[in-house]
Order: C-alpha cells, then structure tokens, then sequence
C-alpha cells in the first residue's frame, strides 16, 4: 500500500505558493472556492491511489487538534 | 549614560576644500554614511583608491533599525577589516520558532552544518554595525589612506558631466563646491541625488504599519527568533522577538493599516502593547520606537554615467528576510572593485555596467522573496489568508507544510546566474559554487578559505596543476594550491568539488566565481579573465 508523502516534496515551494496565490488573485470568493474545489479534483486525479486519497482527507481533517 | 547613537563620531570639521578659489576635484566622493556608504569608503581606500564620504548628520544610525546580519555580510566585513568586531559584539542565533494563535506550530535551526568561520547570522544593533565601520576608517586613516568622513555635511545641488560630477555642498559654516571623477550615491531610500538627478523608484507599497520597538529588559527569553501569526496579544496580526546585545529586544508588532501613527508611537499606547505582549510582571524600558510602512522597489538602472547607486537608494525591501543592509553591502562588495579596474584603465567603463546589470539581478531577487513573505505575513485577500492559515494548521502536524511558512526567507547572497562576467561552466561540480556563485566558506584545518580569496582574482585550484601566477591584459591571477587533503571534513570537496576529482577555479576580487574547470588551460583561464574584466 503507498503511503501518503508528508515530508516536504513539493519543489520551489515558494514559486508554487505564489502561484497558487496569483490565480487567486483578483476572484471574488465564490470563484476562488470554485477554484480550490477544482483544484482539489485535477490533483486527487493526478494521485490517483485511493489508499493515498484516503490517507490525505484523513490528514487534511487535522484530527488531532 | 549617552547611547552610541547620541554622540557626534564624525563631527564636522571645517575642510580646506571649503577655502579654495576653484572646486577641487577628488577621486570618489560618497553621499551618505550609513552601512553601505562607509563599506563602500572602506573599500575603496582599501585599494588604494582616494574618497571622500559626506553625510548630513555626524551620528550613526538614530535607533536601531538593521538587526539581522548575514553571514555573507560578515564575509564581506571581513575583508573589509570589520568583520571581527561585530561578530564578537553581536549575538549568535540559530534557532526560530513559530507560533500561531496560542500554538508553537514548529522550529527550525538555520546552519546545523559546519565549516564556515562566520555563523548564519548575528543580531547586532545598526549602530554597532556603522561604528565597527568608522572604527575601521579611523584604522586606515591612522595607517595613513586617503579616506575622510565629513560630518554635516550636505549635498544640496548636482551636477553631472561626461567625465565629472559637481557638487554643492551645505555645511553649518555655508556652502561649498567640489568635483570627483565618480560619485556614489549611498544616500537611503529617500536618496536625494536621485530626487536631484529627477530618477524614478518604481515598486510596491504594502499596505500596513508596523510598530518597531527597541525595549531594554532584563528577560530570560533565549536568544532564539521568535514569530507570532495571529497571537491572542495582537489578534488578526503578526509579531516577532528577537535578541540583540546589552539586553536589548527587537519587537516588531503589526498595527494593520487605519491607524493613527501620531498616537500609536505615543509610549503610553505602545506600553500596554508590549505589557500584552510580553506579561504584566516584565520589567522593560523603551529604548526606540518608530512606526514603519514597508515597501519593496527599486530603481531602473542603478548607474547614471558617472553616478552610481549603491544600498538602499537603488532598492528598498520590506525588513522580512533582513535584505536591506545584507544586500547594500554586497552592493559595495561588487562595485568598489571594478571602479578601481575602471580607475587604473585596466577595464573599459563598460565592466561598472556589469555592476548595474548584477546587483539589479540581486534587487529583483530581493524584493520577489521579501514580497512573497509579507504576502504570507500580512495577506491581502480572504483567499490569500485562509491558504495561509491552511498551511500554518497543517505545519503543526506535518513536516510537508512547513517550507510553505514564511515569516521571513532570509537573506543569501545573489548567484549572478548567466552573469557576462562569467565563462560557462567546466565543471561536473555542485551547483552552490557554479559561475556567479559567492564562493561559499570552507575550513582548511585551522584556517578557513575565504580570507585567501580577499580582493583580487584568484586561480583556486584543488588537486590540479597550474602556473603559480599568469598575467593577462595587466590583471594579475595569483594561485592558491589546495588539496582535498587540507580539509579533513571534506566540506571542500562537498562545496568545490562534488563529483569531480580536481578543480581550477577562477575567483574574482568580490569572491564570487568566474570559471570553473577540472584542469587548467592556459587559452580558456586567460578568456576568462578578460570577460571578468569587461573585455570580451
Ligand atoms: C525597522 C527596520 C528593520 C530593518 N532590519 C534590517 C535587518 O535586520 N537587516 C538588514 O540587512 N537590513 C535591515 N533594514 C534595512 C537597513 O536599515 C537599510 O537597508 C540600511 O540602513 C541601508 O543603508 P544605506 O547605507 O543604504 O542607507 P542609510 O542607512 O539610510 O544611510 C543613508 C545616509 O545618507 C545620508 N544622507 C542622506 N541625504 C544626504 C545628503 N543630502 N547629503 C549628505 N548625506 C545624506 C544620511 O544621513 C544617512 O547617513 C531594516 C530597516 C528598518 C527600517
């Protein structure tokens, strides 16, 4: 079963979170929560794993605190 | 007793300048006596070359303001003799921590390696940090170089010439005029000359206001670098802790941007905020207090003909990253010695372009990270907040997130990547030392490498043959013969090598790298000089 990565993987971490924020940029909230939404589908299909999928809803839910 | 920031260093002095018929004319003439207009004096006249500093005030730095000293700046203060004093002033710190809301999310050490003389970073208050520098003058004035500061002393009027600048000058005893062959504006972020020469300063102001305390306290907080997103003492915004010498404590508080500054600066408004802040019980006494808005920009072109930019009247950052000073003086690192090459016509004045072209590389690199962490600190927009806060909540639990925080990514010096002066690479060696690179430190047993690269070109090799010394178009090339041997940590070969087993390095008089190979040939290592020089 492949597990979840949760060490830091993402490359140029920076450039991608200023990315993410500049397609933010200039939306009102209905479309930037239109975009998170979509973004979440275009990578949960790019995992593709459902024990992955699974484990990361599970990290993304913050159960611990 | 009187703070060194009270006491006249530089009082003025009536000039003879001031009594001549005709203006007299000097080599270099520097506005402004700040950290980077002193370290540019310094290296100059290091070098031989004649300079003389003016400034408007006869004090270092009112307050604190710079606190974050890089290691690259101690490098660079090094070789400008001025390192040592503020390293044995100053206060060592490695470890950050990151709190939100009420919540240590996590901690960082920023140089668990080893190898270098210089640690990551020191705290160090700005005013130390200038009378290290006028300490130095001082030195070299004793020994006998051409250097002088002149206190109260300021530059009203400009006027600029194919060959010359022209000066007028206020002093408390009436004006005077006087000419140099080459100015350097070391003026601030409010840069007169700039102002005088109509240039524009183009950028972006962050909308918000930060409240900058200086608090003397006797406090058992470690020297640690503390930072709040969203505490319960200032909710919705930012505030940071840190360290510096004789007990004083940098406090940076956001104030968000509707706010009356008159008022928040009053110390009966500001007390209780830091009370809220640091517990009713800690006995603290206000050193200096100043309200700031950040911007980040910069300056088109940082050379004007004979007139140069230098530090923060060619670029201004916002304080997250501590890019202002740090980069100032890599600003001076990198012009002083192509004036000199300049000077004594041994380039063309085509190689002080290199400077313009390098140190805006540098800007850009500056403002893009310091941008992207107020973006983080201070968010602009609900979206930009909530990701924000996504990526705090998720760095408590998961390492993966915490990259992502940024509350500062502090300074490093600029990789003049694609850079004229450079030949292409060589090399199968690590990226960190590749053409442009600032030549990272290494130990050589009880020695280190960077003093042996101090201030004039340099054929480094490691494990490879080479003639002791060559010589083109008047610039000489002295070698420096090392062997993996010399370091037993093997960080050399690490930084210098990687998977190659000999190199020749060539490294310029600022330290950054020219070319790099695994043998020596004489054809390639004499083209090199000549492009690192502006002449190919
Ligand atoms: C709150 C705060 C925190 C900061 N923290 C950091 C940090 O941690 N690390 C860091 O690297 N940087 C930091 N900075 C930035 C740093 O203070 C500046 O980058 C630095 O002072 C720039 O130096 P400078 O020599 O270019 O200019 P300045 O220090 O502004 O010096 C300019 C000099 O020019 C003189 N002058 C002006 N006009 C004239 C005239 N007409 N004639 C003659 N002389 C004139 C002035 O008197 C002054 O001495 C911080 C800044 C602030 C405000």
């Amino acid at each position: 079963m492949a597990d979840l990565i949760l060490t830091p993987n993402i490359e140029n971490a920076d450039d991608f979170y200023a990315g993410l924020l500049a397609a933010h940029d200039g939306l009102e909230k209905a479309d930037s929560d239109a975009l998170n939404a979509r973004l979440v589908l275009v990578l949960a299909n790019h995992i593709g794993d459902s024990n992955v999928l699974a484990q990361a809803l599970d990290a993304a839910v913050l159960k611990d605190t | 007793m009187n703070k060194i920031f009270e006491v006249p260093l530089y009082a003025y002095e009536r000039s003879p300048d001031q009594d001549t018929a005709t203006p007299v004319r000097h080599k270099v003439i520097v506005i402004g006596a700040g950290p980077i207009g002193l370290a540019t004096a310094i290296d100059l006249a290091q070098q031989g070359v004649e300079v003389v500093v003016l400034d408007d005030n006869d004090k270092v730095s009112f307050g604190s303001r710079a606190i974050c000293f890089s290691q690259r700046t101690l490098d660079i203060a090094d070789r400008l003799g001025a390192g040592r004093q503020m390293l044995d002033k100053g206060v060592l710190w490695n470890v950050g921590k990151v709190y939100f809301d009420k919540r240590e999310v996590y901690e960082f050490n920023l140089q668990p390696d080893e190898g270098y003389a210089n640690p990551a970073f020191i705290n160090l208050q700005q005013y130390y940090f200038e009378k290290a520098f006028v300490d130095r003058v001082r030195e070299l004035q004793a020994e006998g170089a051409s250097i002088e500061i002149r206190g109260r002393n300021k530059v009203e009027a400009i006027g600029t010439h194919d060959d010359h600048v022209k000066l007028e000058v206020e002093t408390p005893e009436g004006p005077y005029n006087i000419e140099a062959d080459w100015l350097i504006a070391c003026d601030g972020a409010n840069s007169p000359t700039r102002r005088m020469l109509g240039l524009d300063f183009e950028g972006r102001v962050f909308e918000d206001n930060f409240l900058i305390a200086d608090v003397v306290m006797e406090a058992d907080f470690p020297s640690e670098r503390w930072f709040w997103f969203d505490p319960p003492f200032n909710r919705g915004q930012s505030a940071l802790l840190h360290k510096q010498p004789d007990n004083v404590w940098r406090i940076d508080l956001q104030l968000g941007w509707d706010i009356d500054k008159e008022r928040e600066q009053q110390p009966e408004n500001v007390i209780p905020r830091l009370k809220a802040m640091l517990g009713d019980d800690v006995k603290f006494e206000l050193e200096w207090v100043s309200i700031y808005t950040f911007q980040c920009r910069r300056m088109e072109r940082f050379r004007y003909g004979r007139v140069l930019f230098a530090g923060d009247s060619a670029h201004q950052v916002s304080p997250f990253g501590a890019r202002g000073a740090n980069s100032g003086l890599q600003d001076a690192d990198n012009l002083c010695w192509k004036l000199k090459m300049v000077i004594d016509g041994k380039s063309p004045e085509l190689l002080l372009d290199s400077y313009n072209r390098e140190r805006v590389q540098a800007a850009d690199e500056n403002i893009r990270m310091s941008t992207r962490s107020t973006d983080f600190i201070t968010p602009k927009s609900d979206m930009s907040r909530l990701l924000r806060d996504a990526v705090l909540d998720l760095s408590e639990q998961y390492e993966f997130a915490r990259p992502l925080v940024n509350s500062g990514r502090l300074s490093t010096p600029c990789t003049y990547v694609g850079s004229s002066l450079s030949s292409a690479d060589a090399l199968n060696g690590p990226d960190i030392t590749q053409p442009g690179s600032a030549c990272p430190d290494a130990p050589l047993g009880n020695d280190f490498l960077l003093p042996k690269l101090a201030g004039k070109f340099t054929l480094l090799t490691i494990d490879a043959d080479a003639p002791e010394q060559i010589e083109e178009d008047g610039v000489e090339a002295t070698r420096l013969a090392l062997s993996v041997k010399d370091d037993p940590t093997l960080e050399l070969k690490r930084r210098y090598l990687g998977n190659a087993t000999s190199a020749v390095y060539l490294i310029r008089p600022d330290q950054h790298v020219a070319a790099r190979r695994d043998s020596f040939e004489d054809n390639a290592f004499r083209q090199a000089i000549r492009r690192a020089i502006g002449k190919e």
